[in-house]
């Protein structure tokens, strides 16, 4: 018994444990950053409104997302009586473990050590898409299994938003991997290594990237990208004012949190996404010779961070959309956009010679 | 069989570590924090009114029509997948046979927005 347990130890059982280190290490680095990127959102949002923002919990209010985790962890779970008590409680965990799935491929560098990434998957940008998609179950599983009105519209909006703004993703998506040519995320960046600035110069630019050649597709990505992970100004899902508190009315404690959790992972890998697709990875802006020392996942969370403020400006700078213009947006505009752009990106790249 | 282990393996073990990260953090209330039910707490909300009636309810059917919808389109895009994917391979003939079918796709678009599936008002 003790031999098959050495054999199988010295056979699969090491690298198992290297790989659920690794899981652990980017799941703690992540949380840990989500917890100061949520103070970063309170504080930009504060700053724009002319307050001060979280100031008390420890110097500059840093620690105060771990105070409020601390808060919800000594909260009163409450159940309501007419839900589906199963339903109700796997809905928030489906949310979050869902939100932090997407991790799972995306790369945060790549040096002589190898890829940093968990799995360096050949269909990494379809397990992407697939992921994100599968996101709406636990809000529509959680607004069903309340039994309450609240919640039960707010999950039928937000399963509606989010699958409309799905296809507009989609389409952006495509249009990228037109260019690239590859569905491996590390060889989407990787790709922007030569484009557009190449051609004008400057090599090895930020004129490089996608967004430049794509930049219509950049910004209907990032609109997307709100929409799809319910950010205002597209956050019909729990607009305050109609619906109080949407989907998430009836939880409390720690299920709450991680409706909240899983809200901001997706935000960040929505973050990780534009930064991979559109504005070339860990790759530097410029490559002299300051620039380029830089180890490539400072840049990443550079490009990662600036995002989420463009993500936080939007949202304390931009009044809510109603419902039918947000429905109006993703149908009317963004569909028939995308789908002419996959068209013109495509034609071009048959007939412009870049195929070589 | 070893390539999809090295691919598909590590992605299960992150999903289920991030499942226990989720599972530890959602018992844990459970185990520390105090519980004190009362018939009023346990009600469902509804802006301080006794539930009018079960929140089973009929609802627009339009929210069908967007999901069916979106069944098009989504399906659209996975096709599309592994010919962006393989675009430099399969020449000008691929190109044409994806026009093709986009533009067949596009005819049904445009017949669903005259017949006013995309409005909301």
């Amino acid at each position: 018994m003790l031999d098959t347990l050495q054999t199988f130890m010295n056979d699969y059982g090491w690298n198992l444990l290297v790989l659920i280190g690794f899981s652990l290490l980017l799941l703690v680095v992540l949380l840990v950053i989500i917890a100061f990127l949520l103070l970063m959102d309170r504080k930009v949002w504060a700053a724009v409104q002319m307050r001060r923002g979280p100031n008390v919990v420890g110097p500059f209010g840093l620690l105060q997302s771990f105070a409020d985790l601390l808060k919800f962890v000594l909260k009163e779970p409450i159940i309501p009586s007419g839900s589906d008590k199963v339903v109700f409680l796997l809905a928030p965990l489906a949310t979050a473990t869902c939100a932090l799935a997407s991790w799972a491929v995306i790369p945060v560098n790549e040096n002589s050590w190898g890829r940093w990434v968990i799995s360096d998957m050949n269909v990494g940008i379809l397990y992407l898409l697939a992921i994100s998609s599968l996101g709406v179950y636990g809000i529509i599983m959680g607004g069903w299994a309340s039994n309450s009105k609240y919640p039960f519209m707010g999950a039928l909006r937000s399963a509606a938003q989010m699958v409309s703004y799905e296809v507009s993703i989609g389409f952006v998506i495509i249009c990228v991997l037109l260019c690239v040519g590859s569905l491996n995320v590390t060889d989407v960046v990787n790709s922007q290594k030569t484009g557009i600035g190449t051609h004008i110069g400057l090599t090895n630019s930020l004129f490089d990237w996608n967004w430049f050649a794509l930049f219509p597709m950049f910004v209907v990505f990032f609109i997307s990208a709100l929409a799809e992970t319910n950010r205002p100004p597209f956050d019909l899902v729990e607009a305050e004012s109609e619906l109080v508190a949407g989907f998430m009315v009836e939880y409390s404690s720690t299920p709450y949190l991680l409706y909240m959790l899983g809200e901001y992972v997706s935000i960040t890998a929505m973050c990780a996404m534009t930064t991979i697709l559109f504005l070339g990875g860990w790759l530097p802006p410029l490559d002299i010779w300051p620039l380029n020392a830089v180890p490539g996942i400072f840049w990443f969370l550079i490009k990662v961070v600036f995002v989420f403020f463009m993500f936080a400006m939007v949202k304390a700078m931009v009044p809510r959309y109603r419902y039918d213009q947000l429905m109006r947006l993703g149908w009317k505009v963004f569909l028939p956009l995308s789908l002419v752009m996959v068209v013109i990106t495509a034609a071009v790249l048959q007939f412009g010679g870049f195929l070589s | 069989m070893m390539d999809l282990t090295s691919q598909y393996l590590p992605i299960a073990i992150f999903i289920g570590v991030a499942l226990f990260i989720g599972g530890a953090l959602m018992v844990a209330p459970f185990l520390v924090a105090v519980r004190n039910p009362d018939p009023e707490k346990v009600s469902a909300y509804e802006c301080g009114f006794n539930a009018f009636d079960d929140a089973r309810m009929k609802f627009d059917v339009r929210f069908y029509l967007v999901s069916i919808l979106f069944i098009i389109f989504d399906l659209e895009i996975a096709f599309l997948f592994p010919w962006a994917a393989a675009f430099r391979e399969i020449g000008v003939f691929g190109f044409w046979s994806m026009m093709v079918f986009l533009g067949v796709l596009t005819i049904g678009f445009i017949y669903e927005w005259k017949k006013g599936a995309l409005e909301w008002d």
